[in-house]
C-alpha cells in the first residue's frame, strides 16, 4: 500500500449541508487552514457542481466563481478543484472556472452515463487541467460494469476515475471490489469518495485504500450531503497510524476541524434516522435536506419520501422528483385519512 | 404541385426519429403525403421498413429529395452538422425545411406559441425535445405574469438518449435555455438535463420552475393559462400532461423573495415506432408533424388563391 492523495471537498460537498451559503471569508479561512495542513487539493464549487445554483438545487449565496477566485488567492501550495456535472454545468462555466483559478476539474456522471462527458474531458485536457472522472451512485452497478464506464473516461483523457458512493450505500466489501475492478481495468489512477449514511465512510475509505485507491476524498468534520463524508482529519489520523500519511499535518487538521470548520456548521451531519434511510434505500445523499423541508411543509414523513425515491430508482440530480413524490404521498395520506374518517 | 389536396413531403434521415415521424405521417397524414424517406446507408433498417410499408426510400440522401420537384416540405432528422449543408441546398431549391436537429439555421418554433409568425420562413427549427415540452408552459405563465427566471429540468430514460444527445449535451443546455428566453418570455432561462438508467425505463419527465417578476400574483390567471396551454399541446402530443396543478411557493432568491411556480410535466410517447417511455423523441416528431401540417395547409391555401 502507498499513501493516497487526499482531496478535501468541504467547500463543495459541504456546500449541500450549508444550503450553498458559503461566504468568501469562510472559503478563505478553510483554504488557509487546509493549505497549511498540507492538503494538496481543495474542491470549491456549488454542491451540484459548476452552474448548480438553481431553484432545483438551491441558489448560491455567493457566486461560485468568486469563491473559486478567493480560494485560489488564499492557497499557497494546494491546488483548487471544481466539480462539473455534464447536463448541469457546461464547458462555458468550465472555461470561466479556469480563468478564475481552478487547476483540477472533476467531471461527474451517473455511473451508467460516462459517455456524456467526452466534450468536457476534451476541453479540460486542451486547457491543461488535471481531469478526474466521477462515477456517481456507484452502488447501483456491479464492479465490472463500472470498470467499463471508467475505461470510457480514461479514453476521453481522465487522469483518474473515482468510484463515488453518492448514496453512502456501499459496504466495505462492495467499495473494495469496485476500486479493485477499476484498478485492474485502468492504466490511470483510481479514487474513492464516501458518504457516511451507514456510518461506514471511514471504513469504506480504508477498504478502498487497501484495494488500491490512489486518491480519496474527505470533508472537515464530515461536512457534506446526507450524513456527510469521511472526515478529512480522521482520514489523516488513520492513515498516519497505518504508516501511510501522505504528508498531512494531523494536529493542524484537528485544529482546523475544531476551530475553523465546526463553528461555521449549521449542524453536525450524522447517520440519523433519515440519513440511514438514504443509505439503506440507495438514494442521492443531497436529497436529505430537500426531503426534510418538503416533508415538513406537506406533513409527510421524510423517511417515507426517501424510501419511495429509492424504489423509483432516482439518480443524482433528480431533486425535482422529491416534490413530485411528496405531493403524491400527501395526496395518498389525505385520501386514506378520508377513508378512515368515513369508516 | 399538389394532388388530392395534399402536399408532398419527405423525411431526411432514416434513424429512430425519421422512422417515428414516418409512422406518424402514415397514421395521421393530414394535408401531407409522405413521398420519400431518404437516408445515406444502403443497409439502413429504416429504409427497408419504409419500402415494406410502400413508401419510396432512397439512400442518396438529400440528392434524392432534390430530384423530385414535387416535394415541397422536408423534415430533416439527420444531425446538426449535416443540416447546415442541407439547409443551404433546400433553401436554394425553394423547399421548406423543418429542422429537428439543433442546427438552428432558421427561427425556433413551438407550434402553439409562435408558429403563425414564421409561416413565410424557408427553414424553421424545433429547438430541443425538452424545449418543445417546457417552453409552451413558460410562455403560458409569461403571457399573464412577467417571468423573471425560468428553469427547466428534463429527466429522460437513458435508452432514449442517442449518441447525438450524449456527445452534445452542452448544446441541449444552451439551446433550451435560449428558447426559454426567446420564446418562453423569461428574462433569464436555465436548462438541466438528467439521464436516468432505471429499468424498466422511466417516462420523460420535465419540471418547470418559474420565478415571477411581481409579488402581486393572480394564481387563478396563471393556472387557467397553463391549463389552456396543456390542452393546446395535447392536440398534437396526446401523452402530454401535468401531474399536479401548479404549485405556488415563496422562495428566497438572489434577487430577494419571489413567488415560484412549479409545474410537474410527464410526456408519454404515442408508441408509433419508438417505445412509450421515449416521450422526449415523441414530442419532437409530433411537433414536427404539426409544423409540417400547418405549412402544408398554408401552401394549399396559397395555391388556391393563385388558381382563382
Amino acid at each position: 500500500m502507498k499513501p493516497p492523495r487526499v482531496t478535501d471537498t468541504t467547500l463543495r460537498d459541504g456546500s449541500h449541508a450549508v444550503r450553498h451559503q458559503f461566504t468568501r471569508e469562510q472559503v478563505r479561512n478553510v483554504v488557509t487552514a487546509l493549505d497549511k495542513a498540507g492538503v494538496p487539493v481543495l474542491e470549491v464549487t456549488h454542491g451540484d457542481g459548476l452552474s448548480g445554483s438553481s431553484i432545483q438545487y438551491g441558489f448560491s449565496r455567493v457566486n461560485e466563481m468568486d469563491l473559486i477566485e478567493e480560494a485560489r488567492s488564499a492557497a499557497t501550495n494546494a491546488r483548487i478543484a471544481a466539480l462539473l456535472l455534464p447536463g448541469i454545468g457546461t464547458r462555458k462555466e468550465l472555461k470561466e472556472a479556469v480563468e478564475r483559478g481552478i487547476q483540477v476539474v472533476r467531471i461527474a456522471t451517473q455511473c451508467t452515463e460516462a459517455d456524456i462527458s467526452q466534450q468536457h474531458f476534451g476541453m479540460a485536457k486542451e486547457m491543461g487541467l488535471e481531469a478526474v472522472g466521477f462515477l456517481m451512485m456507484a452502488h447501483m452497478r456491479p464492479p465490472e460494469f463500472l470498470a467499463e464506464q471508467a475505461l470510457l473516461m480514461e479514453r476521453y483523457g481522465a487522469d483518474c476515475v473515482y468510484v463515488v458512493d453518492s448514496a453512502g450505500a456501499l459496504l466495505p466489501d462492495g467499495a473494495a471490489a469496485r476500486v479493485r475492478a477499476l484498478r485492474q481495468a485502468l492504466k490511470i489512477q483510481v479514487g474513492f469518495h464516501a458518504h457516511n449514511n451507514l456510518g461506514l465512510a471511514i471504513g469504506n475509505t480504508l477498504a478502498a485504500i487497501e484495494a488500491g485507491a490512489d486518491q480519496v476524498d474527505g470533508t472537515m468534520r464530515g461536512l457534506g450531503a446526507g450524513a456527510g463524508n469521511a472526515p478529512t482529519e480522521l482520514i489523516a489520523t488513520t492513515l498516519d497510524k497505518l504508516g501511510l500519511n501522505p504528508g498531512l499535518d494531523v494536529f493542524a487538521l484537528l485544529d482546523a476541524a475544531e476551530f475553523v470548520v465546526a463553528p461555521m456548521m449549521p449542524f453536525q451531519p450524522i447517520p440519523d434516522r433519515d440519513s440511514i434511510a438514504i443509505g439503506y434505500a440507495g438514494v442521492y445523499s443531497t436529497f436529505l435536506l430537500h426531503a426534510k423541508r418538503l416533508g415538513q411543509q406537506y406533513g409527510v414523513d421524510p423517511l417515507q419520501i426517501l424510501v419511495e425515491l429509492g424504489r423509483r430508482k432516482t439518480v443524482a440530480g433528480q431533486e425535482d422528483w422529491i416534490l413530485d413524490v411528496t405531493l403524491e404521498l400527501a395526496q395518498r395520506q389525505h385520501s386514506t385519512g378520508k377513508e378512515a374518517a368515513s369508516a | 404541385m399538389s394532388h388530392n389536396g395534399k402536399v408532398k413531403v419527405a423525411i431526411l434521415g432514416s434513424g429512430n426519429i425519421g422512422s417515428d415521424l414516418m409512422f406518424k405521417l402514415l397514421r395521421d397524414p393530414g394535408h401531407m403525403e409522405l413521398a420519400l424517406l431518404a437516408g445515406i446507408e444502403p443497409q439502413s433498417e429504416g429504409l427497408a421498413r419504409a419500402r415494406s410499408l410502400g413508401i419510396p426510400a432512397s439512400h442518396d440522401g438529400i440528392k434524392a429529395i432534390l430530384e423530385d420537384p414535387d416535394i415541397r416540405i422536408v423534415f430533416d432528422a439527420t444531425s446538426a452538422y449535416a443540416h447546415v449543408r442541407h439547409a443551404k441546398e433546400l433553401r436554394e431549391a425553394g423547399r421548406i425545411a423543418i429542422d429537428l436537429t439543433p442546427a438552428a439555421r432558421g427561427p425556433y418554433v413551438i407550434p402553439p406559441v409562435n408558429l403563425g409568425a414564421h409561416l413565410d420562413e424557408a427553414n424553421v427549427n424545433l429547438i430541443t425535445c425538452g424545449g418543445q415540452a417546457t417552453i409552451p408552459l413558460v410562455y403560458a405563465v409569461s403571457r399573464v405574469a412577467p417571468v423573471a427566471y425560468a428553469e427547466m429540468v428534463s429527466t429522460i430514460a437513458s435508452l432514449s438518449a442517442g449518441p447525438g444527445t450524449r456527445q452534445n449535451i452542452d448544446e441541449f443546455t444552451f439551446t433550451t435555455a435560449r428558447g426559454l428566453e426567446v420564446i418562453g418570455g423569461a428574462r433569464r432561462g436555465k436548462a438541466i438535463i438528467i439521464l436516468n438508467p432505471a429499468d424498466p425505463p422511466i417516462m420523460m419527465r420535465n419540471t418547470i420552475y418559474v420565478l415571477l417578476e411581481s409579488q402581486d400574483v393572480d394564481r387563478e390567471a396563471i393556472s387557467d393559462s397553463v391549463e389552456e396551454m396543456v390542452t393546446a399541446v395535447q392536440a398534437y402530443v396526446p401523452g402530454y400532461r401535468l401531474k399536479n396543478p401548479p404549485v405556488f411557493e415563496q422562495r428566497d432568491t438572489p434577487d430577494g423573495p419571489r413567488t415560484m411556480v412549479a409545474l410537474l410535466l410527464e410526456v408519454t410517447g404515442a408508441g408509433d415506432y419508438l417505445p412509450q417511455y421515449a416521450g422526449n423523441l415523441d414530442i419532437m416528431t409530433a411537433s414536427a408533424r404539426q409544423v409540417g401540417e400547418v405549412f402544408a395547409r398554408r401552401l394549399l391555401e396559397q395555391e388556391a388563391q393563385v388558381g382563382s
